[in-house]
């Protein structure tokens, strides 16, 4: 019976069209059409150029059952996520902690530290290779070992772990040590009075006060894990014990091999992997939140 | 994969100054006009684009060089790093391609005619068929019965070695497998690492393995394997790895993180006492020892077939589909295959030789001679195992493939068994 009130203005509407619009528009077309076209493509053959034929999950049987860089891959990437997760990373707190510490020529240290990080990971790769080769690099040639540390598929995706990480230690380190210079004082110096020695201060106060810096470490060392591209293409373009999964699609996909629904596949594979941590990680931000 | 190297240092800058360079030369002529032809005149043809993977320096002159003497076009080059172009070479063909490209001959090209990414060239080659043999048309033939490929320039591969130290130590090239494994073994005793070997690259393994193939099934064997015809679990397939493991105690270790050219400088600082590898491995070998380079092929397994083939892949140029100046690209090729343009080519480049027949021989060093000459004696030319079969079963099922078999030569059975059911995957 009563007027219809309007409720919003055709300026309203224009402004919420343009800035939403916008917005839905960047995201459907930059990431969740490529997403959804990635399922889709999962499930064809397709070679990029002729028709694309529907194969149904074909290719996941192939790549599960009869391709063998596959579970390479997927071992690579956990063994990466846990290198770096369970070793660069608390290595770089620890190292954060000590140069909080104001030790003599902690600038020095932190400097020598960090400078990996401006390298790029395909940089880090170069530089494992004057390492590590078994023919003229530094490692062998000073140890008198003649490992073939970069062939031997046993041992290579350790070096190169080793290798990630020395770049990642530095990164994580300096995060910690911005968010450790951020602890108020007042909280240790409480601390030491109620008798906590500095173990017991570190974990039991500092530690949970570094919380936010936490989220962000935890997060940057997922991604580094899940993206690891660069260091294993420059050594020896992801082959023979270094697969990873992102390389797997850019060999299957980009090169001139084309299999574009197998390499799709590969994709979903990795996406799932990365959602799974994005899902934990999403619910444990909004349980808390409420 | 690649054969030319684009992997060294040096080059991977020239690669980069040829990337970023070329453009700007171009830039330089007039805001993106097509340059004209060096000769002064555009002919009558209008301009060509080419699109040249040539990225190292000395193929990078040679078609400069060459492309200076043809005078019906106006001709611009975009050149590609070489890697670069490979992979992109799907992307490229169904976007805008130049009207011609530098390609390989064989299964490679076949692939990308049959997808219609090529323009058909026989009335081309009813000028030009006479220069060429009839090993060169079929390499050029489609599974049509057209041609769409112009043969330019190739290498085969074989056995290098150095003249002094063979003579040293008074070896002699082997005639049969046998011979082979003797003279490995003496190598060993008079401490050389007997046969050089690197597989970092992914590629370097497939030569050894179409060779020790061809010897023991025979050429037409090893192209229908190639084709996916035969099964990889074939006894004659088995055979040539259980041969090959048998060498493999006489490779040189850890080749799975050496490259082709560590490899190759192991040769040439005699430290290695023989290398299977294309004609480009002089490009390890400083000026002063090239004249020491010499090879033999490999020697004889099957007496059935002898030394009757070897690889030797051809390197040469075709049109695309969507080249707006077709007229003008045929007359391109026409001019390529002179035998005047070949010339240019093993001029500059010690290892190449012209594909076609004509070409003036009497300027080759001694290694080319000899390398016309092996080519010449083999009744059926390979082109390289990622030539003669499709790009994504030679990149993603074989090359992880040969490099297991290298890490763990004794794993043979299971390996077969999974490069057959990928390739059932692959070739359905």
């Amino acid at each position: 019976m009563g007027v219809k009130t309007r409720r919003y203005s055709a300026r309203d509407v224009t402004v919420l069209v343009a800035g939403l619009g916008v917005a839905v528009a960047v995201n459907v077309s930059l990431i969740w059409g490529p997403t959804l076209a990635s399922i889709v493509l999962s499930g064809t053959g397709w070679n990029g150029i002729g028709p694309i034929e529907w194969v149904g999950l074909d290719n996941y049987h192939d790549l599960a059952a009869e391709y063998p860089p596959f579970w390479s891959a997927v071992r690579n990437n956990v063994l990466w996520l846990a290198f770096l997760g369970l070793v660069a990373t608390p290595f770089g707190l620890f190292c954060a902690v000590l140069l909080d510490r104001r030790l003599r020529w902690s600038r020095v240290y932190q400097s020598a530290l960090y400078t990996p990080v401006v390298l790029s990971l395909a940089v880090v790769g170069f530089i494992a290779q004057l390492v590590y080769s078994s023919d003229y690099g530094v490692l062998n040639a000073v140890t008198g070992l003649s490992v073939d540390w970069l062939g031997d598929s046993s041992v290579n995706i350790w070096v190169v772990m080793v290798a990630a990480g020395w770049r990642h230690v530095g990164y994580v380190m300096i995060i910690y040590l911005a968010g450790l210079k951020a602890v108020d004082p007042a909280l240790k110096e409480a601390a030491a009075i109620d008798g906590a020695n500095e173990r017991q201060a570190f974990f039991g106060v500092v530690f949970p006060t570094l919380r936010p810096v936490n989220v962000i470490v935890l997060v940057i060392t997922v991604i580094e894990a899940l993206r690891a591209f660069d260091v294993v293409y420059a050594v020896n373009k992801g082959r023979n014990g270094l697969e990873l999964l992102s390389v797997l699609v850019t060999e299957n996909i980009v090169g001139e091999a084309s299999r574009i629904g197998f390499g799709s596949a590969i994709a979903v594979v990795l996406l799932v992997l990365s959602m799974g941590f994005i899902v934990a990680y999403l619910s444990q931000l909004f349980r808390e939140e409420r | 994969m690649h054969r030319r190297p684009p992997i060294s240092r040096r080059n991977l800058l020239l690669g980069a100054a040829a990337t970023f360079g070329v453009p700007a030369v171009l830039a330089g002529c007039g805001s993106g006009a097509p340059s004209p032809a060096p000769s002064g005149s555009g002919g009558g043809l209008g301009t060509v684009t080419i699109g040249s993977n040539a990225s190292d320096e000395i193929p990078k002159k040679t078609l400069d060089t060459v492309l200076k003497g043809f005078t019906q076009a106006a001709t611009r080059i975009n050149t590609v790093d070489h890697n670069t172009f490979q992979e992109n070479i799907n992307r490229y063909l169904r976007g805008t391609p130049d009207d011609v490209f530098t390609w390989f001959a064989g299964y490679r090209m076949r692939f990308f005619a049959e997808q219609g990414l090529a323009t058909d060239i026989s009335d081309v080659w009813q000028e030009i068929g006479g220069g060429y043999t009839q090993a060169f048309k079929d390499q050029s033939t489609g599974a049509d019965g057209k041609q769409y490929f112009v043969p330019f320039t190739y290498y085969p591969w074989a056995v290098f070695y150095r003249k002094s130290v063979w003579a040293d130590k008074g070896y002699e090239p082997p005639a049969t497998l046998d011979e082979l494994t003797a003279l490995a073994g003496r190598m060993r005793a008079d401490g050389l690492i007997p046969i050089a070997f690197a597989d970092k690259d992914g590629w370097p393994a497939m030569g050894t393995f179409d060779i020790l193939n061809l010897r023991t099934n025979g050429y037409d064997f090893h192209i229908s394997l190639m084709a996916g015809q035969e099964s990889w679990t074939d006894p004659r397939v088995r055979q040539v790895f259980d041969t090959w493991r048998g060498l493999m105690e006489y490779h040189q270790p850890a080749a799975l993180g050496r490259t082709w050219q560590e490899a190759g400088q192991s040769l040439a600082q005699k430290k290695t006492g023989m290398y299977l590898l294309g004609m480009f491995v002089a490009q390890q070998f400083p000026e002063a020892d090239l004249d020491d380079l010499d090879f033999f092929t490999f020697p004889e397994i099957n007496p059935a077939y002898g030394t009757d083939s070897i690889d030797a892949p051809v390197d040469g140029y075709m049109i695309s589909a969507k080249a707006r100046n077709v007229d003008g690209a045929k007359a391109v090729l026409k001019h390529l295959a002179q035998p005047s343009s070949q010339d240019i080519a093993t001029k500059l480049d010690p290892g190449t030789l012209a594909a076609g027949s004509g070409a003036d021989t009497s300027g080759y060093s001694a290694l080319q001679k000899r390398g016309a000459e092996l080519v010449s004696k083999a009744t059926h030319i390979a082109q390289f195992l990622d030539r003669d079969t499709r790009p994504d079963f030679a990149s993603t099922v074989m090359i992880p493939s040969l490099q297991s078999f290298v890490g763990e030569p004794a794993e043979i059975d299971s390996l077969l068994s999974s490069i057959e059911k990928q390739k059932a995957n692959i070739f359905r």
